[in-house]
């Protein structure tokens, strides 16, 4: 047999040919596969490069310590306190996670409900990362866990920080408090990433939400390389955190708290204010609620309690409480009389004024009226028929001018959200709102504080203010953010002639330092700090005309949410005013509390002065600028 | 003629002439792939032996030992063995279908006691090997006759359905692509080819419409577009597009890729290794190493182009192919022009059956070189 016969001869053509075909075949794809090794790590290189980085580093905000907020005297009256934690991370736990949680659960208290909480973080995250088992410890239990840790694989003892306001309640409609960014937090124009941190608290009510911007301070950022899982590899850089600025209040702690304690369980406001810089020295509304519980977690059963009290323990009274000023909106229309020429105004009181068919009363009607009277005595006895004629002849244009000047009817800017307007009619709303033309009646009513008039307890203490200083002041309760002054303008004068101011003072002398004065039984005795004031009633319901007949009910045998409420408002001392003072008692028993608490916060804030205390602001205003010396 | 040609020429060649006559060079250029990968698992590995690259080194070693063997035993040997180890491998294929553990959700391996075996492996050699003895005795005439071709496409249909239903798809195709390839070389008309590829390239558009399932259909629009679900099942593509997209011109420089040493390549010790190379060594890197697969390649087409028996060329052009075929797949799966399936890039993944399979194919490679002078009657069996 031949070695190669013909058909061998042919087909090792065949395949020789066939062979060199797949071999060009072969080299093609190779040369594509080159091609494609160009596009991705030439052409697309960058762009993969970035895609790689991106897979690589995390960033990772790290949160800044909030700034603390401080009284005039450096008192912290909110700042953080460390969160002693226990964290647990599922891999380092190696006799399982429920063995873990029943071996802390022997340290420490722990209940089934925490326990399933824990189980179940444990079970939405990655084995690596630590979960909190338990927030919040006592140093005692903390210490009790850091010596166990040997027999305690998985846990990790850690120290947090937490927002902690050392007053608890006494301050709580001032400051605010921190909870957990909610959904509308995010609906704003404040894109800050700190949003997003899982556990980040920010203001959500009074001083926390009105400077959270400023006590928040800005994130720090730390670049991590992590693994496809996840888990962090090491740091590459960090960016440490800005801690949030300290915010100084104008507030006097001391002041403050004697004010809530002479509050006591009353639903009430007080206010007091510095008569020549506006200064914000005491805001109480009683009753206050614990902001601590909001940071940590409000339960179920305390947010019942707070929003079902009848006193109302979550509204800030003291700014948002609009109230019928009563007999306390007199000087502002003593003010307006002396400013249009009723100057030498008589009144004689009879116990009532009759106007077309109706007979306006005047509180003393019983008595048979306060005979005859004029403008300071009608301050002094608060004589309402005085007051009614006033109103009958100013019209009520002319007293919602005055009013306004006063501070009345518009928000006054202090710094807390939640600031109600109040409200003072002019002749052109009412027919606006109801197409009724302005009545005289209606004016009568107004001029006494009664009718559509309403007003904050910040609102007549700036009343009071502006009277004691002839200025414009303005509440103010912030001094310094961080190392800056708040800006304050000038209080301008106030549009009434020096002897309107001169006469409404001496009427509000009257009213606690003259025999027959409403508040005289309440005066400050001692010498120096004698108070001037005006005492008012706010009506809570309308006395019938059949009830008038039968003889009204004494306030003290109504139920507590039917009786008046009380009010005052003072400055001190008449010498040479420097404190203001508006406090409100709701639906107040006499003797008359109100006049009492602001006659005992009065003296106490002068007494304060006598000691000499320095402030403690980082800065002051005559290191800013000289300001011109005032008295 | 050489004293050496001559007396292989007379198919009298001692121990010694033998081991002259293994290709050396091409051994050389095999062991520096070798170390490519031996570098690279050190690498994905944090700069460690264990666990891969101390363990691939020693399957090198031993693939090594059985290439020699293999190039030193007689060609005769291997066509007489062709038939019965197509055979075993076939009964062993069954065999794993029923009694075989899962890896990966699919049924591959058996185990010998220490031992585990890959049968799917066996059969790619064994269907080269089997093939080439069959078509071995066939004329070029011959083989387009429709009868006589029967034969081979069910010697390569039914070891690929085998296959199939592991299931393994990567191993499926490449054996069917080495059977196909192998027909073409020994001359399969152009007839038979034309029409056979207007039918399968029709079959697709069928296919897609009323044979895939859902799932299916999902995998292949996730490869065509993986950034639509980067995270789920476009997840592999993605990563490795990255980490041979990152390495640039030059790469990150050796121990220096992210991808692979934060674990965002799936699978970077065996099919994804290559991704590790490309982030670390760059476009000039993987182009060298491109460039070194296809000398190799271009070795082994000349190999087969000199040897004498036909039986030694089509065995060796299909271990090229099949060579050639694994880099093309795992080449273009990882670079994300197929979609992924398992096929790990010869040489340089980890895994010991591969390893040694790969090797002995090399080893009968060369055997066919260093028996390139044997003359093989057609109508003969071999030796046996």
């Amino acid at each position: 047999m031949p070695l190669f016969d013909r058909k061998d001869k042919s087909r090792y053509a065949t395949f020789t040919r066939r062979t060199l075909m797949v071999s060009g075949g072969m080299t093609a794809v190779l040369a594509a596969l080159g091609g494609r090794l160009y596009q991705l790590q030439i052409r697309d290189g960058a762009l993969y490069r970035t895609a790689a980085e991106d897979n690589r580093v995390n960033e990772r905000l790290v949160a800044p310590p909030r700034g603390r907020i401080l009284d005039r005297f450096g008192i912290e009256l909110a700042n953080n306190r460390r969160n002693y934690r226990l964290l647990l991370v599922a891999e380092q736990a190696s006799g399982g996670t429920e063995q873990a949680l029943e071996t802390i659960a022997r340290v420490i208290e722990l209940s089934d409900q925490q326990k399933r909480r824990v189980l179940r973080d444990l079970a939405a995250n990655k084995r690596f990362v630590p979960v909190v088992v338990a927030e919040n410890l006592s140093w005692d239990e903390f210490a009790l866990i850091n010596q166990h840790l040997p027999y305690l694989p998985g846990v990790q003892p850690d120290v947090g920080e937490t927002r902690s306001y050392p007053f608890g309640s006494e301050l709580s409609h001032l400051l605010g408090y921190v909870a957990p960014v909610s959904l509308d937090d995010k609906k704003g124009d404040d894109d800050d990433p700190l949003l997003d941190l899982p556990g980040f608290r920010i203001g959500k009510r009074g001083i926390e939400k009105a400077f959270d911007a400023e006590v928040r301070g800005e994130a720090g950022a730390s670049r991590v390389e992590v693994n496809a899982y996840g888990r962090v590899i090491r740091e590459l850089s960090s960016d440490p955190a800005r801690p949030g600025k300290d915010v100084y209040l104008t507030i006097d702690r001391e002041l403050q708290h004697f004010t809530d304690q002479r509050l006591g369980g009353e639903s009430a406001a007080c206010v007091v204010m510095d008569v020549q810089t506006g200064d914000v020295l005491a805001l109480s509304s009683t009753p206050g609620y614990d902001p601590n519980f909001f940071n940590v977690g409000i339960s179920n059963d305390q947010w019942k309690a707070l929003t079902t009290d009848d006193h109302k323990p979550l509204i800030n009274k003291a700014v948002s409480g609009e109230y019928p000023p009563g007999s306390t909106f007199k000087p502002a229309m003593a003010m307006a009389a002396m400013q249009n020429g009723l100057a030498d105004l008589q009144v004689n009181c009879s116990g009532a004024m009759q106007l077309g068919n109706h007979l306006f009363h005047c509180w003393a009607w019983k008595k048979g009226g306060h005979g005859h009277v004029d403008l300071k005595r009608g301050l002094q006895v608060s004589c309402d028929v005085f007051f009614y004629e006033v109103a009958r002849r100013l019209g009520i244009d002319k007293m919602h001018e005055a009013a306004v000047a006063l501070g009345f009817s518009g928000r006054t800017g202090i710094e807390i959200p939640g600031e109600r307007p109040g409200f003072v009619p002019s002749s052109e709303w009412k027919l606006q709102r109801t197409g009724v033309p302005w009545q005289v009646g209606d004016s009568l009513s107004a001029g006494i504080g009664q009718g559509y008039v309403v007003a904050t307890p910040l609102q007549l203490c700036t009343l009071a203010a502006r009277i004691a200083s002839g200025r414009a002041v303005a509440p103010r309760l912030s001094h310094t953010v961080g190392n800056a002054l708040q800006p304050r303008p000038e209080a301008p004068p106030l549009p009434f002639t020096p002897e309107a101011i001169a006469a409404v003072q001496a009427g509000m002398n009257m009213v606690t330092n003259v025999p027959g004065g409403t508040a005289y039984a309440w005066r400050i005795a001692e010498p120096g700090f004698e108070m001037a004031g005006k005492t008012g009633t706010a009506q809570v319901r309308v006395i019938t005309k059949a009830e008038r007949a039968n003889g009204v009910k004494r306030d003290a045998q109504l139920p507590w949410n039917l009786r008046d409420h009380g009010l005052f408002i003072g400055f001190a001392p008449v010498a040479q005013p420097r404190y203001a003072c508006a406090c409100i008692v709701e639906h107040n028993a006499p003797p008359h509390p109100q006049v009492q608490v602001a006659r005992d916060v009065l003296l106490f804030a002068q007494k304060r002065d006598v000691l000499g205390l320095k402030t403690a602001y980082p800065v002051s205003a005559a290191d800013a600028a000289p300001s011109p010396s005032r008295t | 003629m050489t004293t050496r040609a001559y007396a292989a020429a007379r198919r009298t060649l001692t121990i010694a002439d033998k081991l002259y006559e293994v290709n050396w060079g091409l051994v050389l250029l095999i062991g520096l792939i070798a170390c490519v990968g031996f570098a690279m698992l050190y690498s994905v590995a944090g700069a460690s032996f264990s666990p891969w690259a101390g363990k691939q080194m020693v399957f090198f070693a031993a693939g090594l030992v059985l290439l020699v063997v293999a190039a030193m035993t007689d060609i005769r040997i291997w066509m007489s063995v062709a038939y019965p180890a197509y055979a075993i491998s076939l009964v062993l294929l069954v065999i794993v279908l029923f009694a075989g553990h899962t890896a990966l959700g699919a049924q591959r391996w058996l185990s010998f006691g220490p031992l585990e075996l890959q049968p799917s492996e066996l059969m790619k050699i064994a269907l080269i090997l089997a093939l080439g003895r069959f078509l071995h005795g066939l004329s070029v005439e011959d083989i387009s006759k429709p009868l006589k071709l029967l034969i081979p496409l069910a010697m390569i249909a039914i070891p690929a359905f085998l296959v199939l239903k592991q299931p393994n798809l990567g191993t499926t195709i490449i054996l069917v692509a080495d059977g196909i390839s192998l027909l073409f070389l020994a001359g399969l008309s152009w007839w038979w080819i034309a029409p056979a590829v207007a039918g399968v390239a029709s079959a697709v558009p069928l296919a897609w419409r009323f044979f895939l399932h859902d799932y299916q259909k999902a995998r292949v629009m996730t490869f065509l577009d993986p950034e639509s679900d980067a995270l789920g099942a476009g997840w592999n593509i993605t990563q490795a597009k990255i980490a041979i997209g990152s390495g640039g011109l030059t790469g990150k420089g050796y121990l220096q890729g992210t991808q692979s040493r934060l674990n965002f390549l799936p699978e970077k010790h065996s099919d994804f290794i290559i991704t590790n190379f490309g982030e670390e060594f760059g476009f000039v890197g993987s182009i060298a190493l491109l460039l070194l697969f296809a000398v190799v390649i271009g070795y082994g087409v000349q190999i087969a182009m000199s040897a004498r028996s036909q039986f030694g060329r089509l065995v060796a052009m299909g271990l090229v192919l099949n060579f050639f075929f694994y880099i093309l797949i795992n080449g273009a799966m990882v670079m994300g022009l197929i979609p992924v399936v398992g096929i790990p890039m010869p040489l340089v993944s980890y895994g010991g059956t591969a390893m040694l399979s790969v090797m002995f194919g090399f080893g009968i490679l060369m055997s066919v070189h260093v028996h390139r002078q044997v003359e093989i009657p057609r109508h003969s069996g071999g030796i046996i």
